[in-house]
């Protein structure tokens, strides 16, 4: 698991907010579009892209997109 | 001098209950032992459904460790138990995946337990005529079957969905035999299953605001399940009752 491609594909999974708009900086659960559901998204999506598992509590105690990557290495 | 007669009493009626090791299907059992039923009941988990059966009033209740996915052991345990007043299928799981996430391993594995486990063991039920004349049948659904939408949930829905249709059909067919079949919609019930569905504990709080009369408890369920199976509610066939603490209202 790179950054970049993290970022990357995290971005993705957003459809309301510009992709350039998503750095390694974002505060990601600040953006507009942010809600219950795309966290069901993000919890989906690190499971079937890097097979694992987070809770929606873990994805609370990261701000920016950098810390959650890092969260996620560490799994 | 007081007439002490009780529609609702399930005194006398053998009544199997699917699911029993724990949730509304524990609680159900428990709550209909009360009224003097004598249960039959299924469970994959052993300890689990031990537990329930050291909590039931009266004696003559059996159970047995059954995976109902398992058609082979179904067509085993049928032929063991007694014929039947009653049953209730609380047997099911719930998985949650946004749409755009969902496997079809995912959808195989909800509907087998929700759906096909539960429309087998009626089917041979059925077959080996273990049916009283007059029983009752109760299926517990979902009020996700096509009354509200919950974002994850998907699959869950389109199970309970089909299960709901399905209990329509079997009150048709089995009206000729005077048995009776009901689903029960309930929306949040306070279950092992609602840790699957909020990721929160915040989230599970801030839902149960929008409830005037709040999230229900399992045996809010048992009692309206206790009532299809006595003879208190023998006119009725073909039902949905939906249980959902005023949440539709708004």
């Amino acid at each position: 698991m790179e950054l970049q491609d993290f970022i990357k594909h995290f971005a993705e999974q957003f459809d309301d907010t510009d992709i350039s708009e998503i750095i390694s900086t974002t505060k990601f659960r600040e953006l507009e579009e942010w809600s219950s559901l795309t966290a069901l998204v993000i919890i989906a999506f690190v499971k079937t892209n890097y097979g694992k598992i987070i809770t929606g509590a873990e994805i609370r105690s990261c701000e920016t997109v950098q810390d959650l990557y890092d969260f996620i290495a560490l799994k | 001098m007081i007439n002490l007669k009780n529609p609702f009493s399930l005194i006398g009626k053998k009544i199997l209950i699917t699911g029993a090791s724990s949730g509304i299907g524990r609680t159900t059992a428990i709550e209909c032992s009360k009224l003097g039923a004598k249960l039959v009941l299924t469970g994959r988990n052993v300890e689990n459904l031990l537990q329930t059966m050291s909590m039931l009033s009266g004696d003559e209740h059996i159970f047995k460790i059954l995976n109902q996915n398992d058609i082979e052991a179904v067509s085993k345990f049928i032929i063991d138990i007694p014929n039947l007043d009653g049953i209730v299928f609380c047997a099911g799981i719930q998985k949650t995946s946004p749409i755009k996430f969902i496997q079809r391993t995912d959808i195989e594995e909800i509907f087998e337990t929700n759906f096909f486990s539960n429309v087998n063991l009626n089917s041979q039920l059925m077959i080996k005529k273990k049916l009283n004349k007059g029983a009752s049948l109760v299926f517990i659904s979902s009020i996700t079957a096509g009354i509200i939408a919950l974002n994850g949930n998907a699959i869950y829905s389109a199970s309970k969905g089909a299960l709901t249709s399905f209990a329509k059909v079997l009150a048709l067919e089995l009206s000729v035999q005077k048995i009776r079949v009901n689903c029960i919609l309930p929306a949040m019930v306070r279950t092992p299953l609602l840790e699957n569905i909020f990721i929160e504990k915040e989230q599970l709080d801030e839902d149960e605001k929008r409830y005037p009369f709040g999230y229900g408890n399992p045996e809010d369920v048992a009692y309206a399940a206790i009532y299809l199976l006595s003879e208190g509610s023998k006119w009725i066939t073909g039902t949905n009752l939906i249980m959902d603490g005023g949440l539709t209202l708004k």
